[in-house]
């Protein structure tokens, strides 16, 4: 590493002693919070995939009951008699805080409380199979929105994650040993002066003693 | 309050809609990607987005500015013709983006 204009002294040193072991204690404690974050992002993927199966499962067997219902009955009849939908889904959201992440949760409520209520339609004039498709869609509705808050916690978690990893490679590969290197430079670099210092002085004496004496060694 | 809308095909979003979500049908990509903006600008509202699959394989730019904000989340859901795997790719980009591999080993 270059060592770029770090003057020799003590008191630089006693600085670069203090930030290293600032940075060390740093680089301990956010390898402690990144592992901690890959556990519970762990446990929030796994529990990803398997909504998302559920899910996508669900909806496809929905579907399939609407297509169903579209054959049987025309555009038309079908279009006005999703028209007006007599259910609201109103949304509340609150934060969790996961690791120092703020992760939404969802709870919802209905409008109405009766479950029979998402038909929004008379039962003379429309066909069973759409009765039975919004059932199905209703029911993997719950799972939808899960799935929403759990992804949405993925991502986040995946973002932390990686801003934290990329801190603890830079100062566990960057930061530290460049505190180190320096460190050691201005080590030597006092001893050395230290040395030169000594062999001065010891110089200097023998001079001394030979102008007052005429000692000669 | 907050809400939850459902971008998709005209069929796709209908049965939604009897459930009490917001459904914008869109014809093509270019659509949707209008409709999502113009939900996502009135964001205040929106928590939950759902998109359909085969909309959002063309609208993905879009989709990733609202990854690392907290609201809305951006739901892909399969559409009609069952799921094309687009969703599962959320997952895999997360865990690469985390980990910095694959390692759902699939």
């Amino acid at each position: 590493m270059a060592k770029t204009a770090i003057t020799p002294t003590r008191m630089v040193l006693n600085q670069l002693k203090g930030r290293l072991k600032t940075a060390r204690r740093g680089h301990k404690l956010l390898k402690d919070k990144r592992d901690e974050l890959m556990r519970q992002f762990m446990d929030v993927v796994k529990r990803n995939k398997e909504l998302r199966g559920i899910v996508e499962k669900g909806l496809t067997e929905a579907f399939g009951s609407l297509q169903v219902a579209s054959a049987i009955m025309s555009p038309e009849m079908m279009e006005q008699a999703l028209l007006y939908p007599r259910q609201s889904v109103e949304l509340d959201m609150t934060y969790q805080n996961i690791m120092s992440v703020n992760v939404p949760r969802y709870s919802f409520h209905t409008k109405n409380n009766d479950p029979s209520e998402i038909y929004p339609y008379g039962f003379a004039q429309t066909s069973g199979e759409l009765d039975d498709a919004l059932d199905k869609l209703a029911r993997v509705f719950q799972d939808m929105l899960e799935l929403a808050e759990v992804e949405k916690t993925m991502q986040l978690l995946a973002e932390e994650i990686e801003k934290t990893r990329r801190r603890v490679n830079a100062l566990e590969y960057v930061m530290i040993p460049e505190l180190e290197e320096n460190i050691k430079y201005i080590t030597m670099k006092l001893e050395e002066n230290e040395n030169s210092t000594k062999v001065r002085l010891l110089k200097v004496k023998e001079m001394v003693l030979q102008d007052a004496h005429h000692y000669k060694r | 309050m907050l809400k939850i809308a459902v971008i998709g095909g005209r069929e796709t979003v209908m049965g939604f809609k009897a459930l009490g979500l917001e459904a914008c049908p869109a014809a093509n990509a270019e659509e949707a990607s209008q409709i999502l903006r113009r939900l996502t600008r009135e964001s205040e509202d929106y928590a939950i987005i759902y998109i359909e699959e085969n909309l959002a394989a063309q609208l993905e730019r879009e989709i990733d500015r609202f990854k690392d904000s907290p609201k809305p989340a951006i739901i892909l859901i399969p559409g009609r013709d069952g799921s094309i795997g687009l969703g599962q790719n959320a997952l895999r980009s997360a865990v690469e983006r985390a980990v910095g591999t694959n390692i759902l080993g699939d």
